[in-house]
């Protein structure tokens, strides 16, 4: 047992266990694509939601990106979009292209919320609860397996939002 | 390869010597996350650049190195630190060879006290056994 434990944490491991799990999800302000309205992180609260890193460089969220499209469409839960390190028109191109799952896309051009998340890479995808909390993420392309044996079942558990 | 270094820091401007310094320091002990081996120093991925440009700022807002890392262990784990902190993970990691010892000792002794008729061991607490088995 020891052993295993040794060598989880000797190896360099490709998932880096976020600490941010059961924690308030880093305060934010960011613009939204297009019509850079300012939105604050608080404004999201009162209801479960999914935060999807994701860029158009990233070959990585074009393999989940059926998935992510097909979760927003049955209205399981608000897929809110951070388009990390991208560049407007790119990020604009690749949505058309492929579809706009996202309740709202908002552009973090920087990467400092993302810093702020611990995102290392996109796509990771957050579950936040109805209060802000940090319930799972998910580093790399979300699967159909993923999603339903790990983020459904959550998100199931999850306070629904008060009509 | 060698000159990676000077050529991923230098990109930075610094205010001092001291600065540099400093930021040199602190930038050896942080891991780039992406890049296999490789400290923040080295890398030129632009994970690395973003958080060494986030560890610049926060030394100019006046914050400690133990406030710089504790912020980055609080987002990317431990695991962004070449010298981990004491978690409790750690602390079993790093005593778990003098626990097995310790343990190992204690059932050598309980086992042969057992082998030892209890009424012989007149001296408590310094059994010795007769015989090796």
């Amino acid at each position: 047992m020891l052993l295993v434990i040794g060598l989880k944490h000797s190896e360099f491991k490709e998932i880096i266990p976020s600490p941010l799990i059961g924690q308030k999800a880093p305060a934010f302000e960011l613009p939204t694509l297009n019509d850079h309205r300012m939105v604050n992180s608080s404004s999201l609260r009162g209801k479960p939601y999914l935060l999807n890193i994701w860029a158009s460089w990233c070959p990585g969220c074009r393999v989940e990106h059926e998935l992510i499209m097909s979760i927003a469409d049955q209205d399981i839960i608000p897929v809110y979009g951070l388009s990390y390190k991208d560049a407007e028109h790119d990020a604009n191109r690749w949505l058309e292209r492929f579809g706009n799952p996202y309740t709202e896309v908002l552009v973090d051009e920087a990467g400092k919320v993302g810093i702020d998340y611990g995102v290392y890479g996109a796509p990771e995808t957050f579950v936040i609860d109805s209060k802000g909390v940090i319930r799972h993420k998910h580093v790399g392309p979300l699967d159909v397996k993923t999603w339903k044996k790990e983020l459904l079942p959550l998100i199931m558990t999850l306070d629904q939002p008060q009509s | 390869m060698l000159s990676m270094p000077a050529i991923a820091i230098d990109v930075l401007d610094f205010q001092s010597p001291q600065e540099a310094e400093r930021f040199r320091a602190l930038a050896a002990e942080i891991r780039c996350l992406v890049c296999q081996n490789q400290s923040l120093a080295d890398s030129s991925a632009p994970l690395a650049q973003d958080l060494r440009a986030e560890v610049l700022e926060q030394m100019r807002a006046g914050r400690t190195d133990q406030e710089i890392r504790d912020y980055l262990v609080a987002r990317y784990s431990d695991f962004i630190l070449y010298r981990p902190t004491m978690s409790v993970t750690n602390l079993l990691l790093w005593f778990a060879p003098l626990l097995m010892v310790i343990s190992g000792l204690w059932l050598l002794i309980r086992k042969l006290r057992q082998a030892t008729p209890s009424e012989n061991s007149t001296v408590s607490g310094h059994d010795m056994p007769d015989s090796e088995d």
